[in-house]
């Protein structure tokens, strides 16, 4: 080993000083970064800079040259970036307040702009978060409620997008997409009310259906007592006189007749009753 | 024991005590047999050669270090005590060593075993080149080329809200459901899902909330409780989410959504519950009034059926049949009561009072209700 060392003593110090400066002149762009060079403390080129329809494996991402020493290397995120809008109340144009949660994806398309004015990706989240906050306040508060939950929301969403995107552009940002995540009544009066609201329409329900219930078995009875009718009718029709005297002899029965729960009867005959023609004369 | 302290039987001691397995060391028991030092020694450095050996003294240890520091293996130069350990025939193990360790290291690193579900993406100093399919995958040797292995076809589920909590979720007709869901999804195209976006798994759940809040605000709060109505919204969330992800060209793949459960807020629940109690007190009264309906009904039949039947017999002998039943039913009538005959004019009636109370004591006869027939 010492001869080694000994024998090639300037030669193995050359290989280290090409390594040392060969690592200091190359950097590695991966796939998901851009990189900005500057050239103290002037942006003079991108690498891997984003662009739209290129296919992976054809962008400028990989090992690539610079100057060591004089330039240095800011990497960006090529990726699209998340940005959460935590809970603000919103008013809507008919007073009502709502809480909305909304988030923001962006993707930095100007890395030198980017570098430039907000310098890192999280300047641009914090730059970008009260402009997201105001557009959104600007344009929900102009919907009622109901529109606000409703179909008009994409409409309003591709409004924020676009206003987002215009300021977002200074800082060499471009917003993919704006959606509401989140939007709640604030605890309280709104939520309480909305509650009650809720309870008394189910109990209105309740009650409507315990009355359609009532109906519907009023109904059938009546039916029943109409089809019943009819098949008295029908039978009964065919003679009427006998039907009375029919029914007249069961009615004595049932009223006359000894039985639980009935009176006692006592029958004062005249003996010109017909049930007594016979005992009469003798015939 | 011989000696006083525990640890320091001398060596000849040790071979017949407890110690010996401390002391077997590799290098034989040719040193061992000159390795008689006159103090105690530790037991638990394997005994070697008096120059190799290293001394439970704290100053010996610094001292066999030299001034060089912490020794580096195979390290240029090397403290004067440090000698590489020979192969037979006085070459060096170096060369073997290295040369272990880089086919080692090609083998791990260039060698991919890419399981049925996964796929491997392949990147050149950082720069995509291609994607592994399941199988066996040889590339460039780190840090040429590196590999991130991936599920892909695996499902991959959310469930949202992942804990047990209540989340309310206003509907079109400003009301609150509590809502909750899976999602279920995986990785279409495993390189858009590596490098365009930068929190995959968040987005996926982000754009789903935002997709499920859109859809149940286009419903009602009943259609949200109705089979169908949830049907619906699953559909609506799932193609809106896909939507949304495509538009992120995020590679990822939206295979369903579920609605696990559609529960009216707690704070509501009980008015809820008496709309169940309303439908099943209707279904009773309904039920009820069709009871009734059927029984009206029946007797209104068994009754013109009894008196066709008799009618059918009056009609073949009028006169007779309606005085045998005129007489029948007298003859039960009057059979059962008390019957007085009174002379027509000028008879004087009375109730007979004490007659009455006398019959009530009397426990009541059998009743003989005789319908007629």
């Amino acid at each position: 080993m010492e001869n080694i060392w000994e024998n090639h003593k300037l030669s193995i110090m050359a290989v280290f000083a090409a390594i040392i400066v060969f690592s200091l002149s190359v950097v590695i762009v991966p796939e998901e970064q851009q990189a900005v060079v500057v050239r103290t403390g002037e942006p003079v080129r991108t690498i891997n800079r984003f662009k739209p329809d290129q296919p992976y494996g054809a962008t400028g991402a990989g090992m690539v040259l610079k100057i060591p020493l004089l330039e240095q290397v800011q990497f960006v995120d090529k990726r699209v970036l998340s940005m959460v809008m935590e809970r603000e109340q919103v008013l809507s144009s008919d007073q009502q307040r709502l809480l909305v949660d909304a988030y923001a994806r962006f993707r930095i398309i100007d890395p030198v702009r980017m570098v430039q004015t907000a310098g890192t990706t999280d300047g641009v989240r914090n730059q970008l978060e009260p402009i997201l906050n105001s557009v959104l306040r600007q344009e929900l508060g102009r919907r009622t409620f109901a529109n606000m939950l409703t179909a008009e929301r994409g409409q309003a969403m591709t409004n924020i997008r676009n206003n987002l995107d215009v300021q977002a552009r200074e800082y060499g940002a471009q917003v993919i997409d704006v959606r509401i995540k989140q939007t709640d009544l604030p605890d309280g009066t709104p939520l309480d009310s909305a509650f009650r609201r809720m309870r008394t329409d189910r109990e209105r329900e309740a009650r409507t259906i315990r009355a359609q219930g009532e109906r519907n078995a009023r109904v059938i009875r009546a039916e029943a007592d109409a089809e019943a009718a009819r098949v008295y009718a029908d039978s009964f029709g065919k003679d009427p006189g006998f039907y009375d005297f029919y029914r007249a002899m069961q009615s004595y029965d049932t009223t006359f007749a000894k039985g639980e729960g009935q009176g006692q009867s006592n029958i004062i005959l005249s003996p010109d009753n017909d049930y007594l023609r016979q005992f009469r004369n003798g015939r | 024991m011989a000696g006083k302290n525990p640890w320091g039987g001398n060596k000849g001691d040790g071979g017949s005590d407890g110690g010996s397995g401390d002391d077997g060391g590799k290098d034989g028991g040719g040193k061992d047999s000159g390795g008689k030092s006159g103090g105690p020694r530790n037991p638990w450095l394997p005994s070697g050669s008096d120059d190799g050996r290293r001394s439970a003294k704290i100053e010996d240890i610094f001292k066999n270090r030299g001034p060089e520091g912490p020794r580096r293996i195979g390290g240029g130069g090397g403290p004067p005590n440090f000698r590489m350990p020979q192969r037979p025939g006085g070459k060096s193990w170096a060369p073997v060593i290295v040369l272990f360790v880089v086919i080692a290291w090609l083998a791990m690193t260039s060698v991919h075993f890419v399981q049925p579900k996964e796929q491997g993406i392949v990147t050149t100093f950082g720069k995509y080149s291609r994607t592994l399919q399941p199988g066996t995958g040889l590339t460039l040797p780190w840090p040429f080329q590196n590999v991130e292995v991936e599920q892909v076809s695996t499902i991959r589920v959310n469930k949202i809200p992942e804990g047990g909590e209540q989340k309310l979720i206003l509907t079109g007709d400003q009301n609150l459901v509590d809502l909750s869901y899976l999602i279920r999804w995986n990785i279409k195209d495993l390189k858009q899902y590596r490098f365009q976006l930068a929190d995959p798994d968040r987005t996926v759940k982000e754009v789903a909330e935002a997709a499920m809040r859109a859809s149940v605000a286009e419903r009602t709060l009943d259609e949200t409780f109705s089979g169908a109505g949830r049907a619906e919204i699953e559909e609506r969330v799932r193609t809106r989410m896909q939507a949304i992800l495509d538009a992120y060209r995020s590679g990822i793949a939206v295979q369903g959504v579920e609605i696990a459960k559609t529960d009216p807020p707690a704070e509501v629940n009980e008015a809820f519950k008496d709309v169940t109690v309303a439908e099943q007190d209707a279904d009773a009264a309904v039920n009820t009034a069709r009871g009734t309906a059927q029984q009206i009904l029946e007797r209104a039949q068994g009754e013109t059926i009894a008196f066709d039947k008799v009618y059918e017999q009056y009609r073949q002998a009028p006169e007779v049949t309606r005085r045998r039943l005129y007489y029948e039913t007298m003859e039960r009538v009057l059979s059962q009561t008390d019957k007085t005959i009174v002379e027509s004019g000028g008879v004087q009636t009375y109730l007979p009072l004490p007659e009455i109370r006398k019959r009530a004591q009397t426990p009541p006869a059998a009743p003989t209700s005789t319908q007629g027939q």
